[in-house]
């Protein structure tokens, strides 16, 4: 019989924790002894018996404990929820919040997360991704030359604050369609869902930094149009996650890409250009995740691409009758790339927007391809995108 | 729905209802039909179970002693059918500060004692039962300091106890009562800190809470009904969270021995007998 000396340890003071552990390895039935000095004990261990379901009895002394058949109850139809290293095809509702790789008691409430299938959302590269976005956060405070001073000529301020209001707008939607996601997805896909939360951060961070540079030598910020956020809620509003992916990560984020570069490239000022070179680096990886997890997708499914292609379909005819790029935007990249007001600047700046609006065009078509797209589906596609850009 | 077997029970907490509702749910699944109504008082339900508006009562072991007692002068006959694994062989203990050089019950003449609710059977009337045993009469041997908290209930809910344990750890009263699990529970969350305690006196052994059923109740479905009920597993992943909702791992028989040390304070007090005499007038 195992025998536990308390000494002057009462339960009051965690002394149940020894009990506990020699009930635990003696088999239902078998009796305990437990010895103690501690006032209160014989009213106490008593009391807390009673409460596990444990018989006790006054024996030479001191106890005599006996395991209750109902101790082991509770985790005898428990459940492990999967391999930590490995991702099961569909989680069930019933393993809820639980860590993968842990027990769950039988009985737990099913949760409803609609994404728990692993051909809807996964992406092996999800766990690269995520260790790699985490190694990569910036800290806008230190990484942008905040203090550089700033003089440009008032229309080029005002063209950079127009642009930096449209992609403000922009990037709130990229941060509001993956945390829509992220708190849809079965935690069992836990790298997936991380890697939503820390590109909604990134979008948080943007949309920061961006505030931050459009305030530095204005106290408003620019125009919104109807067309430009017509675009964005066909986004906002697309309830399914790959489509919504594709539309915002391959597509969207695909030419703001390009776009970031652009600006990146055209920046008048070291303060743009910082923002525009660390916000690029973020949306390489957005992008990278969409094509990752829609690859392997149309994979399993090929009758997938149907689906992604009347999206786009859907979401041209839907925006048909609005304007596209706010042309406030259009004529301010025009203005950044030209640098001046003299006609032939213009004109380089006229085509440096041409060359990203084709760069743009072929990276969707590379990315469409990339996808599972013939080329000659791709182009078409790629034709019928938002002019709006995201 | 005429048919369902219908239970009486005192709403003491919100969880009431996830309780009975998750027990409706078993039964229904077991093919059996039951249903439940909710009073806020015991004694209302007493009441309502000799109107017969109920089949069976979940009791309080003082609302119990009330059915046993109509029962017994109105010429009808009550029965306790099954009870909780946790409310066999309770005691309660009277507990002062280690530092306050009482050291006995008897040192309590002139002091001040806090018990529960006033018709808490654990927390007032079994321990001032024992102490009155033990020649201390309350009110007049000794001041009795009662934390009312929801009266009507019995002392099912656990505030007046901890309320009575927290004026005496602010130095308000000069000892407490409460159940042996109180004590260590009020232990364990820390409203009496560990060591700042002594226990002065503990009581006999009483039951508590259980089902009883009156002589017209339905046989049949009531003999389904305990049957059902003493089934229940811990085991079973259905029932254990309403099994550890209602603070128990398995449904025991009924047995009755156990509510002599309550009914002696009650005979001493005089607690029930109007209600006594009341009710059995109308159940005749
Ligand atoms: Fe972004
Ligand atoms: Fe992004």
């Amino acid at each position: 019989m195992i025998v536990v000396d308390l000494r002057d340890l009462g339960l009051d003071r965690g002394g149940h924790l020894l009990v506990k552990r020699a009930l635990g390895r003696s088999a239902a039935g078998d009796a305990v002894a437990v010895r103690g000095s501690a006032p209160g004990l014989a009213v106490d261990l008593k009391a807390w018996c009673r409460s596990q379901g444990h018989e006790v009895e006054a024996d030479d002394g001191g106890w005599k404990v006996r395991r209750s058949a109902t101790a082991d109850g509770r985790w005898r139809r428990a459940e492990a929820t999967g391999d930590p290293s490995a991702v099961v095809d569909d989680a069930p509702a019933h393993w809820g919040l639980a860590a993968r790789g842990a027990t769950v008691e039988a009985g737990a409430p099913a949760f409803d997360f609609p994404l728990h299938t692993r051909d809807a959302i996964w992406a092996d590269e999800a766990a690269a991704l995520y260790a790699q976005a985490a190694a990569a956060q910036w800290d806008p405070a230190t990484a942008i030359p905040w203090q550089t001073p700033i003089d440009l000529p008032d229309e080029v301020e005002d063209a950079i604050v127009q642009i930096l209001t449209y992609l403000i707008e922009n990037e709130t939607a990229a941060l509001v369609v993956p945390a829509r996601f992220a708190a849809q997805v079965h935690p069992h896909f836990r790298e997936v869902m991380q890697l939503l939360a820390i590109q909604a951060a990134d979008e948080a961070r943007h949309i920061e930094v961006f505030t931050r540079r459009a305030l530095l030598r204005r106290s408003r910020l620019a125009l919104s149009t109807v067309g430009g956020q017509a675009s964005l809620k066909t986004l906002v509003d697309e309830a399914d996650f790959a489509l919504a992916s594709f539309l915002l990560s391959v597509l969207g984020e695909g030419s703001f890409l390009n776009l970031l570069r652009f600006l990146h490239e055209h920046a008048p000022d070291p303060v743009t250009q910082a923002v525009m070179r660390l916000t690029a680096q973020d949306e390489a990886r957005h992008v990278a995740f969409g094509i990752a997890h829609l690859t392997r997708h149309v994979e399993a499914d090929p009758g997938f691409l149907t689906r992604l292609a009347s999206a786009v379909e859907r979401r041209h005819d839907a925006l048909a009758e609005t304007a596209g790029l706010n042309e406030e935007v259009f004529d301010a990249l025009v203005l950044l790339a030209a640098g001046a007001w003299q006609p032939e600047a213009i004109e380089r700046g006229w085509d440096a927007v041409q060359t990203l609006q084709r760069a743009m065009e072929d990276g969707r078509r590379q990315r469409l391809v990339r996808i599972g797209f013939a080329a000659d589906a791709a182009a078409a596609l790629s034709a019928l995108h938002t002019r709006n850009f995201m | 729905m005429s048919e369902a077997l219908v239970m009486g029970a005192v709403a003491y907490d919100p969880k009431v209802v996830t309780i009975w509702d998750g027990f409706q749910r078993w039964f229904a699944e077991h093919d059996f039909a039951f249903d439940y109504v909710l009073y806020s008082n015991y004694e209302r339900l007493v009441e309502a179970h000799f109107h017969g508006d109920v089949d069976l009562a979940w009791n309080s072991p003082l609302a119990w002693l009330q059915a046993e007692r109509i029962a017994d002068r109105a010429g009808r006959r009550a029965e306790a059918i099954a009870m909780r694994n946790t409310d066999c062989d309770l005691t309660s203990v009277i507990v002062a500060r280690s530092d306050s050089g009482i050291e006995s019950a008897a040192d309590l003449r002139g002091k001040t004692v806090a018990v529960g609710a006033a018709d808490s059977p654990q927390g007032t009337l079994i321990p001032l039962g024992h102490l009155a045993e033990a020649g201390l009469e309350p009110d007049s041997d000794f001041t009795v300091r009662r934390f009312d908290v929801l009266l009507g209930k019995h002392g099912d809910h656990v505030g007046g106890e901890r309320d009575a344990a927290k004026a005496l750890v602010r130095g308000e009263v000069d000892a407490a009562c409460m159940i042996d699990f109180n004590h260590y529970f009020f232990g364990k969350e820390g409203t009496l800190p560990s060591g700042s305690t002594r226990i002065l006196a503990q009581t006999g052994e009483y039951d508590h809470c259980n089902f009883t059923v009156l002589d017209d109740a339905p046989a049949d479905s009531i003999q389904r009904f305990r049957e059902l009920l003493l089934s229940m597993s811990y085991d079973d992943p259905q029932v254990r969270p309403l099994l550890d909702l209602e603070g128990l791992k398995q449904w025991e028989p009924g047995r009755t021995e156990k509510y002599a040390l309550l009914a002696q304070a009650i005979d001493r007090f005089g607690t029930i007998d109007e209600f006594v005499a009341r009710v059995a007038e109308s159940a005749k």
